[in-house]
């Protein structure tokens, strides 16, 4: 196997571990826990009221733009890391492009902000 | 071997060397040693959540002028949390009516196991680390972004309103808040020009905090919204949406929830040492040698563990310290004060490391001096963005009154009905 791949063979081990322990241990409250009869108390909690309506329901967009800001300025990011590690060997040419990139991170910011995106109600 | 041959043979790390020995060198060896250590690492951070768990209750109680837990186990309460953990597993457990499934126990599985894995990349002492991955900042970002996910699962999984409610106002706070942690991170990265958290610690004879401490601050900040701790409690914020995404989790499934935020916390702040605060090492210890047993390591992992102490009591000192942010003013804080101070923070960093860099002014005892004018541009930063904000202040409070006065003289000019 590649040695890249085996770097990540502990991660793998951990996921299972992870896996384990969540299976495990609520599966110990299934057997070890109570077995009331299921009828209301299975009903959603809405602070004692019988609930009313579907819960999946639509929500405000507000969410959505937050979430969709996010990723924008997450692939810009995400750009940003590994030219952090190498940016003494890419000389003054990459400091230069990527603070031109970084003035274009800023004017969406500022044009984001300007647009009243960022405005919660 | 016995005890006492197995004892420097573990310090030195050699064991693992005799177990190959022992063993042969075929590729399932290493995979058998990657086992181990990995067991190790996450058996650790599970016990991890006993101990900080019942630290947390105590020091909060000591906080509020309350005892705290004080039967079980001893005069201190010390075996709370295994009551705790007991009491919830023999807790009913309950699938709420509607719930989807898949979504209601894929949540608190990938919740466990995101702050599970996050342990693998964190350097305990010199070559003790789960895994050295090259990439270790940046697959810490990228497993703690899917923590996100799990909560959005529990939410619209549950079939209930409030969880729905609090794990779309959770999203929306851990992705604004992961921005300036991702952009203040990127400051000690520059400076150690690595990735990988093993050379983040190596590159810090002096701490990285002197040199950014801007950085740190707005790391902390993000990091206590990050985990879901007050002034940014959000997540659960029970005076106004019960519980939060958890609202309909019960017994142990609802313990995993729990488990996996201490295991969070621990690591942030675990994290926010080695970024900052130079992890194992303090004036090398960590690298003490006594009649060949290497000591370092146990004082590499007590330093660390001692300044995680330091930072996690600080994360609950805040708790006991701060009421909660408003939603929106959450938002507005980092999007529009976190993110823009930190973009020039790296401006700043990076061309100062730059002109530092030509001129010849790294390594040896030229560090001082480096680590001297990067502190010095930090501090302009932090003076210019407090006078910026004093003035904004200023301003708005003058508005106010403006406006008040205003009010004032048209109540006193008005035809006075009374007569």
């Amino acid at each position: 196997m590649d040695q890249i791949l085996l770097d990540y063979l502990p991660i793998a081990v951990l996921i299972g571990i992870g896996i384990f322990f969540a299976v495990l241990l609520p599966s110990l409250s299934v057997s070890l826990g109570p077995k009331p009869p299921k009828d209301r108390n299975l009903a959603p909690y809405e602070s004692g009221m019988v609930a009313i309506g579907e819960a999946q329901r639509r929500l405000p967009v507000k969410f959505y733009r937050i979430a969709v800001l996010f990723i924008l300025f997450d692939v810009d990011i995400i750009l940003l890391v590994p030219w952090a590690v190498a940016f003494r060997k890419l000389g003054v040419y990459g400091l230069v492009a990527m603070l031109i990139f970084m003035v274009m991170f800023i004017l969406g910011d500022a044009w984001v902000w300007k647009k009243g995106v960022l405005e919660w109600e | 071997m016995n005890i006492a041959e197995l004892f420097p043979k573990l310090l030195d790390l050699t064991v693992f060397d005799y177990l190959r020995s022992v063993w042969g060198n075929a590729p399932w060896v290493e995979v058998v040693l990657d086992i181990i250590a990995i067991l190790t690492v996450s058996t650790f951070a599970l016990l991890l959540v006993f101990l900080l768990g019942w630290t947390e209750r105590k020091v909060l109680a000591r906080m509020q002028d309350r005892i705290g837990p004080n039967r079980v186990g001893g005069r201190f309460g010390q075996l709370q949390m295994v009551a705790d953990v007991v009491k919830m597993m023999t807790k009913e457990m309950i699938i709420p009516a509607g719930a989807d499934r898949i979504a209601y126990f894929a949540a608190p599985i990938l919740s466990l196991m995101t702050s599970l894995l996050l342990f693998a990349v964190l350097p305990f002492a010199p070559g003790l680390i789960g895994v050295d991955l090259n990439v270790g900042v940046f697959y810490v970002l990228s497993i703690s972004s899917v923590s996100v996910v799990a909560l959005l699962l529990a939410g619209w999984g549950s079939n209930n309103k409030y969880a729905l409610l609090g794990a779309f106002r959770s999203v929306a706070q851990l992705v604004s808040y992961e921005v300036p942690m991702i952009l203040s991170i990127l400051v000690p990265i520059l400076l150690a020009r690595s990735m990988s958290t093993v050379g983040l610690v190596e590159a810090q004879p002096i701490p990285f905090f002197f040199y950014a401490p801007l950085s740190a601050v707005i790391f902390f900040v993000a990091s206590l919204a990050e985990t879901g701790r007050s002034p940014f409690d959000l997540l659960e914020a029970e005076s106004e949406i019960i519980a939060g995404f958890h609202t309909e989790y019960t017994g142990m499934v609802f313990g995993l929830f729990m488990a996996a935020e201490y295991i969070g916390i621990i690591f942030m702040s675990a994290l926010f040492v080695t970024a900052y605060w130079s992890g194992y090492r303090l004036f090398g210890l960590e690298n003490v040698v006594l009649n060949g047993l290497q000591l370092g390591r146990i004082l590499g992992f007590l330093v660390i563990a001692g300044k995680t102490a330091v930072v996690f009591f600080l994360f609950m000192w805040i708790r006991a310290t701060l009421p909660r942010f408003r939603i929106d003013q959450l938002l507005n804080f980092g999007w529009k004060f976190l993110v823009p101070l930190s973009i020039v923070l790296i401006f700043v960093v990076v061309i100062l490391d730059k002109v530092l860099v030509e001129v010849g002014l790294v390594g040896g005892s030229n560090e001082v001096v480096r680590m001297g004018i990067h502190l010095v541009s930090n501090l302009l930063i932090g003076w210019a963005t407090i006078e910026i904000l004093r003035r904004r202040a200023k301003t708005a409070r003058q508005d106010y009154e403006a406006e008040a006065a205003a009010r004032d003289a048209a109540r006193v000019t008005a035809p006075a009905h009374a007569d």
